[in-house]
């Protein structure tokens, strides 16, 4: 993998038009599929709870979303006189600029199997289906995934309220320990792929159903990565960041107008992205049967597809559960997951140095469970120490 | 004094901005990282107009205190200008998710100072609507709970169940809520016809319906780890408190009016009277969601046994007489004017009944001087006396255990604050 051959041989003007219609066609995509995902959501829920939902904008109620945003933009713009003004008003954008940002390292379609690269051809030029494909592109989903908290994080910390500064504690706190359950994660599939480039890790998948690092990686890290996406979005049943029952809303309690259609848009569109992104790691991208003709046209749908799928797992998500308290958030994320992804990784390395080096897999495997029992002890022994601490704190307090 | 002293000071935390509090502190400490937090009167889980001042370390309830009378209406003193005939329209508004217990309670004080019997039928109507009107306060809950803990999914089921109820209500008495459908002498009406197939079709969607419930949330491990454990509460704790219904059951405490001090026709049906165990948000949940069952119970027995005959005494000092005999009957004239210009007179004395409402022991205390209106009406609000265990069930616990707190108590602040 060499990148995008778009710019192998230089870049003249009709290159540069191809990455202007690609910036264009992911931006108002991305901001379309965002529409019809609020409208999707707010249907979906409906159906589960017998109700009818959005009916009036629109046929079905398509519109609805265009007639929320339009309300939002004529509605007063408040801030709360305790408010820092410069933070206030920048935090909506670092969320919503970092929403589409992560977009663009997502390989949308083109076909990987069977000789092909996963290029499509435009204008006579062979180019990725992708915005842009960096070598590190895992590596800009994480940063981008870490700063969009900023934007939560700061709103909270800037409304110079009370209920907002909590959400944004708890928003933080949530980061941290969930940004590394996803990061390793992640890791496990680019130890399998042996690249960062988000194209690399779609064309290592090719080749059918069994290749996908969904089963490749034996399941656990795609469940870890769920999970630990969910909290990421601030989806329930981790949404104590917003937590409308405890906060009323957390950190975009005092937003109003349009700043609050931003994160809005910003939170929806990380949905989008989130499940895109989960699907290029551990369900092919966009690889899929080729029905008839047009090799260009069905990875996209098959792409489109999946992640239509998850849109609905999270949307069933909402419906369904209960929201978790926060210490219970703390104890899943760093009691189960982390010490689970990361005794997987080690497994999952030692099974692919195996592999590499001709290394006795008696050994290697002894290895491994040896260091699993230390770690498990160690685990367990450092939980309990934790719990003694903080039983004598509470009968300090 | 620190600014905090002066915040949660008796009578400042109701008044003191916070800003004033930080210009009278004479000390500043820097290391204190607690907080005062309002929650509500506006509030998305306060089931209302409650308010509770919450002083907070991180996410830890320290102390809290709730503030009330943001409903107050003086039902109470209205009570005192009208007939007795009339009073069942006001008590109805009290606790709106379950009217027919507050009219049921003024009724039974009003009939116990006049001395008279009420006709069986009307004894058994009387329960039966009831225990219909537990199971859709109960449901309602069920919703508001699920809801608080996140489970919005839940809030729209609890609604749906409930709406078959309201469905009947509206068809035997005309409306929703506020029904004033328990009258002094008996009931305003009686059952339309084909009530019984109306009420068997509720019972059969129901236990099929909790079951769903079940698997939605008892089952749950995120629920259960939210409820389980969370704003406990001893039996001594909540007897010095003076909690009644599902918080005072759920220690494991069996006291339920309804078989303790028999009224109406309790001590002719069977039921069981559930109890918790541990007195935490589960049991308390756990409670309502069976008492559901328990209900349903009751109302295929008063289905059974539902006894013919009039629907409201015939003492017509007491209740008006047919409309067709006041054509006829000079006599009947009479009384109809009386009743529904001066009202009927209550002999002299005082009275204190009580029933047991979804929420707890509902009493009413009555004290006539022998005119057509009470000299005073007190009504014993279970909501407002279980919401002083609310302090004592938050400490310790988290921002998020509070809500699920205040949720299982199950306030109606209309009933609080009166």
């Amino acid at each position: 993998m060499t990148g995008d051959p778009l710019y192998l041989d230089g870049v003249d003007l009709t290159d540069l038009g191809i990455m202007l219609i690609k910036v264009l066609v992911a931006f108002t995509f991305l901001l379309v599929a965002t529409m019809f995902m609020v409208w999707f959501e707010r249907k979906l829920i409906s159906d589960m709870q017998n109700r009818i939902g959005p009916n009036v904008a629109g046929p079905w109620g398509l519109l609805q979303t265009f007639a929320d945003g339009v309300k939002f933009f004529f509605k007063e713009d408040l801030r709360p006189e305790n408010a820092d003004p410069l933070v206030f008003r920048l935090a909506p954008y670092i969320s919503a600029v970092t929403a589409f940002l992560s977009f663009a390292v997502v390989p949308i379609g083109g076909s990987f199997g069977g000789g092909d690269s996963g290029t499509v051809t435009i204008f006579g030029r062979e180019t990725f289906l992708q915005v842009a494909d960096p070598p590190v592109g895992i590596l800009l989903l994480l940063a981008m995934s870490s700063i969009a908290v900023y934007g939560v994080m700061l709103a909270g910390w800037a409304s110079g309220s009370k209920y907002p500064l909590i959400g944004s504690v708890r928003a933080s706190a949530q980061a941290i320990s969930y940004e590394a359950a996803l990061g390793m994660a992640t890791v496990v599939v680019v130890v399998l792929a042996g690249t960062l480039s988000t194209h690399g890790i779609v064309a290592a998948q090719s080749g059918g159903i069994t290749r996908w690092f969904l089963i490749s990686s034996g399941i656990v890290p795609f469940l870890v990565f769920l999970i630990a996406a969910t909290a990421e979005l601030n989806r329930p049943p981790f949404d104590l960041v917003e937590a409308e029952q405890e906060l009323v809303g957390g950190f975009h309690t005092e937003y109003s107008s349009i700043r609050f259609a931003l994160f809005f848009l910003a939170e929806f569109m990380n949905v989008i992205t989130m499940s895109a992104i989960m699907v290029t790691l551990f369900f092919g991208g966009p690889a899929g049967p080729i029905l008839f003709g047009m090799t260009w046209f069905w990875p996209t749908v098959w792409f489109l597809l999946k992640v239509l799928a998850f849109l609905f797992v999270f949307v069933w998500f909402r419906a369904t559960l209960p929201r978790l308290r926060y210490d219970q958030l703390m104890h899943l994320g760093w009691k189960l997951l982390i010490p689970l992804i990361l005794f997987w990784l080690m497994f999952i390395s030692l099974k692919e140095l195996r592999a590499a080096y001709d290394w006795n897999w008696l050994v290697t495997y002894g290895a491994a469970i040896v260091a699993l029992a230390v770690g498990t002890a160690l685990l367990l022994a450092a939980l309990r120490a934790g719990d003694r601490v903080y039983q004598e704190e509470l009968e300090d307090a | 004094m620190t600014k905090l002293d002066h915040l949660r000071n008796r009578d400042a935390v109701l008044r003191m901005s916070e800003t004033e509090a930080e210009e009278r502190a004479a000390v500043v400490d820097p290391d204190d990282e607690r907080m005062i937090i309002n929650m509500g009167p506006q509030h998305p889980s306060t089931h209302g107009v409650l308010r509770v001042t919450m002083e907070l370390q991180g996410e830890t309830v320290l102390r809290s205190k709730p503030v009330i009378g943001y409903l107050h209406t003086g039902m109470e003193k209205t009570a005192e200008d009208l007939t007795y005939l009339q009073g069942p329209t006001n008590v109805t508004r009290m606790d709106y998710a379950a009217p027919l217990f507050t009219e049921l309670t003024f009724s039974l004080a009003v009939e116990s100072l006049l001395e008279v019997e009420i006709p069986d039928r009307a004894t058994w109507i009387r329960m039966l609507m009831c225990e219909l009107n537990r199971m859709s306060s109960h449901l309602l809950f069920l919703a508001t709970n699920g809801m608080d803990l996140g489970a919005v999914g839940m809030m729209i089921y609890g609604w749906r169940e409930r709406e078959e109820v309201l469905r009947f209500f509206e068809k035997v008495t005309g409306l929703r809520m506020n029904h004033n459908y328990i009258r002094p002498g008996g009931v305003a009406a009686d059952l339309p016809d084909g009530w019984r197939e109306d009420i068997r079709s509720i019972l059969h969607v129901l236990p099929e319906r909790l079951e769903q419930f079940d698997v939605l949330m008892t089952g749950q491990p995120i629920w259960r780890e939210r409820t389980q454990g969370i704003g406990v509460i001893t039996t001594e704790e909540a007897l010095a408190l003076g909690a009644t219904g599902p918080i005072l059951r759920s220690t494991g405490y069996a006291w339920d009016l309804r078989r303790s001090m028999p009224y109406l026709a309790y001590d002719q049906v069977e039921f069981d009277i559930v109890v918790g165990t541990y007195g935490d948000t589960f049991d308390r949940y756990a409670i309502r969601l069976n008492e559901i069952r328990e209900s349903m119970r009751i109302v295929e027995q008063c289905i059974e046994l539902m006894p013919d005959g009039p629907y409201r005494t015939e003492d017509r000092k007491v209740t008006p007489p047919p409309r067709a005999r006041i054509d006829e009957s000079m006599e009947a004239l009479i009384h109809h004017f009386k009743i529904f210009t001066e009202g009927f007179k209550v002999p002299p004395g005082e009275t204190y009944t009580a029933v047991e409402s979804p929420r707890g022991e509902l009493g009413c205390y009555l004290v006539s001087d022998g005119g057509p209106k009470p000299q005073r009406m007190h009504i014993r609000a279970p909501s407002f006396v279980n919401l002083q265990t609310l302090p004592h069930m938050m400490h310790g616990g988290l921002l998020a255990d509070a809500i699920a707190v205040i949720s299982s108590i199950d306030p109606i602040m209309g009933e609080v604050d009166r």
